[in-house]
């Protein structure tokens, strides 16, 4: 039963608006791939390492077929073949190909059935570490047990993946249930993932395969000793949105911030470029049992909250559609809203309320992911731990399933060790004192809280009536999301997405498909 | 001592000798908190006292301490100052035009000039922060003022964020430029430094920089930084566009740039 008196058919309208507009993408995104899809399938497999000038193997080997003009027909193709032909391992065929003593496109192609068949048999053999790291994720939560929803999520951001294990570790000591590793500025940017262990960053880590299992076997070794499995998250979004996701499916990440529009609005990436690395980046996601975090929280930075507020509702539904799509189940969405009203609002706190319930009911079974105030945060600190505070009371009364903790030190820098302290202690006060006061209370059918919230989903019902309309990618170049306009072909990494050639081959894909259901779902 | 003076104090208060207040005129009082790479106890406790007083506190007072795990150790503490400043003799580095409003700054063009003055703007480096220029630059402006794209005096550009250096100097060499603002969110561990410094090499090295106006600015900028490193004046939060446009007309007039 509705606590706001939502209309059923309104929100089903919502659905089926958002479902067309995603059905409309995905055709869009199933004509195309990228340098970053086909870097994947051979990360995938396995190839790792950088060249003599630490370029990344999987890059040197997608330029290598670039430039031979084949990658339209996917990198698996070839590089396989190379297997069949020369019975090394992908591994030392990216070698090989790096020290420039092999060309992929000059080799003789074996049949396509032996190429398949052998891609398809290497492929099982990875995806099945995959699955493996899943079993291994469930035999923890069911062994050492997990913190109750919502789950306290805290960042650190050193800048160096050793001093961020201590700083994790102390943070899981205090009660945090996710650690999320924030990423060096300016690394969504780069087309290439970094390698190995790194120490300095800004704002930072640096998201690299190596940080990743540095971070997740302390983790595992704190989370042993206090009795409770702390989850891992990082980073997909940027240019390199499916290597990311490889990555951390390979070193069991529990959670992961995934969102081409976070991507098109905020870092100026191409929407062709990021939606299709997005479709590939979810769809391992999901099989790796990660829970996903859209970004709808970061319209609200740039734009304000109340206005926006059906645009992030309106994008919720889109990305849930996305999501499923995508092979992922609602019980992985992490779809992000915030807390990030002005302070100075009379009754902001019951818009605030009413927009966190309206996401709940929505989206039952959604981890939502819950971000706190930021942009109105200032130097006052003092102030600041009161914002969080009234944040922390609607992530328990509206039972969030991902409650990012507010800093008190947010406009002044990343988190001190005491920092995160503070917040975590403030948040689990306010979980415990307020329990259950969520099921305590009703709200007025016609007072404030119940009115915004239908004003809100009618609102965002007939945006997305509008963006199926005009086309999803029509309606961003027109400012609907978050003010930012962009355009096709405008933005970064647009050089690196093909049309598919009618034989093109993500052996990764078919199997994935398969796995999670999607052939049924195709038409 | 009069009555009055004995218990009004601060009523003739010496300003060559200023100290914290708490509740007490001139008590000196501070509140301090931090964290120790040490296990928590006594001898946290203790560590915290002592390094207090290496900071010339007298009286400290642990208030509370945590455990972080791993070792570490939150710390409050009270303590009281003796350390005193001559605020008659505090100078600080200030942008000193007059701040004039829109009408006033687009008359004042159009009389000193006779020209639409040029201002290219943008957040540099690897920063993606576009609010606070945007706040300065963009139509609607920010806090009830309309931002410099508004002012019909001014030719205003804004290039968004993540721009090179060397984008900027093109642009500015284009557009011949007479004002550039650089905008800078994120300080974590000086990495705004090192590019606002190359922003300044640049423009030299093209012969540019005495002939534009270069700022900076952010949420940690201060004019003294800026100055520093070479900018003619740097803003902090809170900034609105007729600050920074009254500074630039003002400095524009000043250096004979017309
Ligand atoms: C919004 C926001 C974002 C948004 C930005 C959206 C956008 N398009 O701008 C998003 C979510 C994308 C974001 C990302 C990141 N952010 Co951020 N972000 C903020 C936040 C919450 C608010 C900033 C803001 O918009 N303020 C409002 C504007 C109006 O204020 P302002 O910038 O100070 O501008 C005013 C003045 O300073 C001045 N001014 C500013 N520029 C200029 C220029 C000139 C020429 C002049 C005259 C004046 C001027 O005038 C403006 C108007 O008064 C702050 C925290 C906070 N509350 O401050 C963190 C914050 C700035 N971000 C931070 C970080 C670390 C990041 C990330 C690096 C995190 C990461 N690792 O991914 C990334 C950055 C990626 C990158 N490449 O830059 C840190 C910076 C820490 C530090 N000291 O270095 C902060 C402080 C948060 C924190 N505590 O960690 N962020």
């Amino acid at each position: 039963m509705s606590k706001l008196y939502l209309d059923p058919n309104l929100i089903a309208r919502a659905r089926t608006a958002a479902s067309d507009i995603a059905d409309s993408l995905q055709s869009f995104i199933l004509e195309r791939t990228t340098v970053a899809v086909e870097r994947t399938v051979l990360r995938l497999y396995g190839m790792d390492g950088v060249d003599a000038d630490y370029v990344p193997l999987p890059n040197v080997v997608v330029d290598h077929l670039k430039e031979g003009g084949v990658l339209e027909r996917g990198a698996a193709t070839f590089v396989l073949n190379a297997v069949l032909q020369t019975g090394r391992t992908i591994q030392e065929i990216g070698e090989a190909v790096a020290d420039g003593t092999l060309n992929l496109c000059e080799l003789p192609l074996a049949s396509l059935d032996e190429i398949r068949k052998k891609g398809i048999e290497l492929a099982t053999a990875s995806l099945e570490r995959i699955r493996a790291n899943r079993a291994k994720r469930d035999e923890y939560l069911t062994r050492l047990g997990e913190g109750p929803q919502p789950y306290i999520y805290v960042i650190v951001a050193t800048g160096n993946i050793y001093e961020d294990v201590v700083q994790a570790k102390a943070a899981a000591r205090q009660g945090a249930d996710i650690i999320a590793v924030i990423r060096s500025t300016g690394q969504s940017l780069i087309d290439y993932v970094p390698y190995g262990a790194t120490t300095e960053g800004f704002g930072g880590t640096y998201a690299t395969q190596e940080n990743f299992k540095i971070m997740r076997a302390a983790l595992d070794e704190v989370g042993e000793e206090i009795g409770r499995y702390i989850r891992l998250c990082n980073y997909c979004s940027g240019l390199c949105m499916p290597e990311i996701a490889a990555m951390g499916a390979i070193e069991r990440l529990d959670v992961m911030l995934n969102d081409a529009l976070y991507g098109i609005l905020f870092r100026d990436i191409n929407m062709q470029r990021t939606l299709v690395d997005q479709n590939f980046s979810r769809m391992i996601n999901s099989f790796a049992g990660v829970i996903i975090n859209t970004g709808e929280d970061n319209y609200l930075t740039t734009a304000d909250a109340v206005e926006q507020a059906p645009s992030v509702l309106a994008s919720q539904f889109i990305n849930e559609q996305l999501a499923l799509r995508s092979g992922l189940p609602e019980e992985q969405m992490g779809l992000g809203h915030a807390f990030e009203m002005s302070p100075d609002l009379e009754d902001g706190f019951l818009l605030e309320l009413s927009q966190a319930q309206m996401a709940r009911e929505i989206f039952p079974r959604a981890p939502l992911k819950y971000m706190p105030p930021t942009k109105h945060m200032t130097g006052n600190i003092f102030k600041g731990h009161v914002q969080d505070t009234l944040f922390n009371m609607v992530g328990v009364m509206t039972n969030q399933g991902i409650q990012l903790l507010g800093m008190m030190t947010e406009a002044i820098h990343t988190p001190l060790i005491h920092d995160r302290h503070i917040a975590i202690e403030a948040a689990k006060y306010v979980f415990k004192n307020m329990r259950n006061f969520g099921e305590e209370i009703e709200y007025k059918r016609d007072g404030k809280i119940v009115a915004r919230a239908q004003e809100v989903l009618n609102d965002a019902a007939a945006k997305l009536e509008e963006i199926r309309d005009i086309g999803m990618l029509e309606a961003i170049s027109r400012g609907m999301f978050a003010d930012v306009k962009r355009t096709m072909t405008g933005g970064k990494g647009l050089h690196g997405v093909f049309m598919r050639a009618e034989d093109y081959w993500n052996p990764f894909e078919t199997l994935l498909r398969a796995e999670l259901g999607l052939e049924a779902m195709a038409r | 001592m009069s009555e009055a003076a004995r218990y009004e104090p601060w009523k003739n208060r010496d300003m060559t000798h200023v100290r914290p207040y708490g509740d007490t005129f001139d008590d000196g009082v501070v509140q301090l908190s931090f964290s120790l790479p040490v296990p928590p106890g006594e001898e946290a406790a203790e560590a915290a006292r002592q390094l207090v007083t290496q900071m010339g506190f007298v009286e400290p007072s642990v208030t509370h301490q945590h455990d972080l795990g791993e070792d570490f150790t939150f710390v409050v503490l009270y303590a009281k100052t003796k350390a005193a400043v001559d605020f008659t003799k505090i100078k600080v580095a200030k942008v000193d035009s007059p701040r004039m409003s829109f009408y006033e700054i687009n008359e004042f063009i159009e009389e000193n000039f006779g020209r639409k003055i040029t201002i290219i703007g943008a957040c540099t480096g690897t920063d993606a922060h576009t609010v606070g220029i945007d706040a300065i630059m963009n139509m609607k402006g920010y806090n009830g003022e309309y931002g410099l794209e508004r002012y019909p005096m001014i030719d205003a550009y804004n290039l968004g964020a993540q721009v090179e250096n060397e984008e900027m100097v093109a642009k500015a060499i284009e557009l011949n430029a007479d004002a550039i603002l650089v905008s800078q969110v994120v300080t974590q561990k000086d990495v705004h430094i090192p590019n606002l410094a190359q922003l300044v090499e640049l423009l030299e090295a093209e012969g540019l920089r005495e002939k534009l106006i270069l700022i900076c600015g952010g949420p940690r900028i201060g004019h003294e930084l800026a100055l520093e490193l070479g900018y003619d004046a740097g803003f902090g939060p809170g900034t609105l566009a007729p600050d920074v446009a009254s500074y630039v007309v003002q400095e524009m007039m000043k250096r004979g740039l017309k």
